[in-house]
């Protein structure tokens, strides 16, 4: 067992750990952000450099810092390593540059995208962006494309994260779906718009961190947040069958695999599941999802509004913060 | 007397071709190498020289042989990277033009003290004449028994491939290369692992500049020792320099390193002065990528010491008043020169060559571009200077390859050296404004 210290908490973990899953051992609220890395498709991570964090030490053997901010999710923990995540001010600004580069040429119109509520890069610019974008050129555009009958791509929102490139080398059969072009003008492409056709290329939806691959059955029929989110099973020959179904009233609007504090799923559903069984009669249910209370999903589905997402709070009080304005004070008072 | 080393039988007519080149004492080091040598014995020669890669990095040679991983049953590649497309660059095409076998020579000598039985020469694409010249040379070497079966009787087996390159600048960071190699998207790999260990088609490989390749000859030929008798210090042995510019003799020139940089530019045997007498005003010493420096720091370091072609010197004070000998594409710019505007060119090009894979490089790249568009066309403003340097701040030691570093450096060496031309630039554009209201 190696020890690695991050952000001044200790923990023992296996040789060929990384940094990510060790600051993830010790809960969400260390671990950093991440836009490219997924634990469940090898090789991802590396790309976004949104993981950065700051080695101090970089290990008992050899504890010169290492000389650059490294990504936490390529990065193999040595023993007696230690790290700074939150705690480094040098290491958040350079994230917040990240978080900009992101930014530069994504579309700032989250109230027309679908994604919104669940949109990573939405919640990652909350919370370690700017207020305003410094870029004033005009955003790189894409025609939408359908990749098949259930699957649009909007290259205009994609952060080429290379996550869905992934999937679609690691879970299905062929891969006709990769990156085409190089730079800024670099494009996910299913070369000469070949459909990607087979049983699980709606994972490529669940994967994407931004609204650039989402599900045609679903799209805009309504904000995310309007909708509750109940676990349920079904005998399926091809998947686990374990899926979350997302209600409006009575109606299964979509199915999705269920996905864990990090946004990750825990196992890829087919497509049969996600996009052929939308009756409450084709499922088992389980009970309403477990949603985090960051999350502005939470926002909405239960009665009376009671709960209110973490972010609204941090919004009250950075407002306090900024004038000490009364802005948001009864929402503080509710917290208290 | 100035020795030349890899450039020394360029006068000589018909060089290209193997009979005079054969001749003219080419291919003795395989010779010596095969019927005289270990191959470690080949290595401890080019530790004991001191050479350091030619590429950019100036990595030491004999030590990233000796890293090469060498576990049971597992091939081993040499790849030779004449991918060239840094701007300001053009040694490795002179070289492989006018005395391609020294290359092949280097190639198989190496190749022989890695103990690899297969290597590549992987070439940009644009250079397809190139291709041409060293597919030739090939030719001619298997049909002398230098490369195939049982070379020279050793039971030394080696095939050399020529591999043509789509023309990517990406393609020349080692790691690219190889995935192009391998016939797939050139995008640099995530390291860990190093090519020494996990390279082409996975097996260890050891990736090396042509010039560095071809310096393997004279190594092997003389000796370890005799090639660290030239040079100062750390930078031993010669180095091509390829002089570009505002100057009267551009070319590619073989200099000793340690070379007074004052000397190069100014003596009639290098780059023969500044053009029409003008005043120099300042140099790209390494290729794009390194730092520029004005006149004052090129000459002299901050120290007041004169600068000389090194490694060490060159980089004397840091990135606050030095640079890096980089590639050896030493860029000369007169006083007519705009900085600006020069930056905008470089700045182009890394847009242009960005693979795409990490944010601030895939972004930061072409944002630096059209801010700079926009200085250079008269729409600047004082932020602006400020952006472009937040900017190149958060691309560099922040990307998976050196690309986004080399981006990054030339933008932080312009603004810190010749703020003022910044500045002007955007105030020209405010006295217009005023102008018209
Ligand atoms: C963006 C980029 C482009 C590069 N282009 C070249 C090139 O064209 N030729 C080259 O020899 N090295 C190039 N390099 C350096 C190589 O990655 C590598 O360090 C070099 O080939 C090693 O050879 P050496 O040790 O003989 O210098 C480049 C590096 C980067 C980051
Ligand atoms: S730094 Fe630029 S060129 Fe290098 S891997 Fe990242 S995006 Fe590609
Ligand atoms: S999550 Fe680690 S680099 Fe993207």
């Amino acid at each position: 067992m190696l020890k690695v210290t991050i952000d001044g908490q200790t923990i023992e973990v296996p040789e060929g750990t990384t940094i990510l899953q060790a600051a993830r051992m010790l809960g969400p609220d260390v671990a950093p952000p991440t836009m490219c890395y997924y634990s469940k498709l090898e090789t991802s991570g590396g790309y976004c450099r949104t993981c950065i964090v700051k080695v101090t030490k970089g290990s008992e053997k050899d504890p010169r810092p290492m000389p650059k901010p490294v990504a936490s999710c390529r990065t193999i923990v040595m023993d007696g390593m230690e790290v700074q995540n939150q705690t480094s001010p040098e290491l958040l600004e350079a994230r917040k540059g990240v978080v900009e580069f992101l930014l530069a040429n994504h579309p700032l119109d989250c109230p027309i995208c679908d994604q919104a509520g669940e949109c990573h890069l939405q919640d990652l610019s909350f919370e370690h962006g700017i207020e305003s974008t410094r870029y004033e050129f005009e955003r790189r555009t894409f025609k939408k494309i359908d990749l098949g009958p259930y699957i649009q791509l909007h290259m205009t929102r994609c952060i080429l994260c290379y996550r869905c490139v992934k999937v679609a080398d690691q879970l299905t059969p062929q891969r006709y779906h990769g990156v085409l072009n190089r730079g800024d003008v670099a494009e996910i492409s299913t070369y000469i718009e070949k459909a990607i056709d087979n049983d699980f290329s709606g994972n490529v939806i669940d994967v994407c961190p931004v609204g650039a691959l989402t599900d045609k059955t679903f799209r805009f029929k309504s904000r995310v947040w309007f909708t509750k989110p109940s676990d349920a099973h079904r005998n399926c020959d091809k998947c686990s069958g374990k899926v979350t179904l997302w209600y409006k009233g009575d109606d299964v609007l979509r199915v999705t695999g269920r996905k864990n504090e990090f946004g990750e799923v825990d196992e890829f559903i087919c497509n049969t599941c996600r996009f052929e069984k939308k009756r409450t009669s084709d499922w088992q249910i389980e009970g309403p999802s477990k949603v985090d209370r960051k999350s502005v999903i939470s926002a909405n589905h239960y009665s009376g509004n009671t709960v209110i997402p973490d972010f609204a709070f941090r919004v009250a009080e950075n407002n306090k913060k900024i004038d000490d304005s009364p802005k948001g004070s009864n929402l503080l008072a509710m917290k208290n | 007397m100035v020795r030349k080393l890899l450039l020394a039988n360029d006068h000589i007519p018909g060089i290209q071709g193997y009979e005079v080149y054969r001749k003219n004492g080419g291919y003795k080091s395989v010779e010596k190498a095969m019927k005289t040598m270990t191959p470690e014995a080949v290595v401890e020669e080019v530790k004991k020289s001191g050479l350091r890669g030619r590429g950019g990095a100036g990595f030491p040679t004999g030590m990233k042989w000796s890293f090469l991983a060498k576990p049971e049953g597992v091939p081993r590649y040499l790849v030779c990277n004449a991918d060239e497309s840094e701007p300001g660059t053009f040694k490795d095409r002179y070289l492989m033009s006018r005395i391609p076998h020294i290359l092949i020579e280097g190639m198989i000598t190496s190749s022989f003290a890695l103990g690899a039985n297969t290597s590549y020469i992987y070439v940009r694409g644009e250079y397809y004449y190139i291709i041409r010249i060293l597919e030739k040379a090939i030719q001619e070497a298997y049909a002398a028994g230098w490369l195939g079966k049982n070379i020279l009787g050793t039971g030394y087996n080696l095939d050399l491939y020529v591999q043509p390159g789509g023309g990517a600048y990406i393609c020349g960071e080692e790691t690219a290369l190889l995935e192009s190699l391998e016939g797939k998207r050139g995008n640099p790999r995530i390291k860990p692992p190093f090519p020494a260990v996990k390279g082409v088609w996975g097996c260890p490989t050891v990736v090396n500049n042509v010039e560095t390749i071809a310096a393997v000859v004279p190594i092997v030929n003389d000796g370890g020792e005799e090639y660290a008798k030239i040079g100062i210090g750390r930078s031993t042995g010669t180095k091509l320099i390829s002089a570009s510019g505002h100057i009267n003799k551009p070319g590619v020139y073989e200099i000793e390193l340690g070379v007074p940089v004052e000397e190069f530019i100014y003596s009639e045997q290098y780059c023969g002065g500044i053009l029409n007498n003008r005043k120099l005003k300042a140099v790209v010493a390494g290729g794009s990528s390194v730092p520029i420096l004005p006149a004052d720091l090129i000459l002299k370091t901050a120290a007041g010491e004169n600068r000389l072609m090194t490694y060490e010197s060159l980089a004397e004070g840091g990135f606050a008043s030095g640079t890096m000998l980089g590639s050896g594409g030493f860029i000369v710019m007169d006083e007519s020169t705009s900085i600006v505007k020069n930056l905008w060119n470089f700045a182009r090009f890394y847009h242009h060559e960005s693979c795409g894979q990490c944010s601030p490089c895939r972004e930061g790249t072409g944002w630096m571009e059209k801010i700079l568009h926009k200085m250079v066309h008269g729409h600047g403003e004082t932020k602006d200077i400020e952006l472009l340097w937040d900017l190149q701040r958060k691309i560099e030691g922040n990307t998976i390859c050196p690309l986004g570093d080399a981006a990054a450096w030339p933008v932080a060496s312009a603004i810190r050296h010749f703020r003022q031309e910044f500045e002007e630039c955007v105030m020209e554009e405010k006295i217009k404004n005023s102008i018209q209201f």
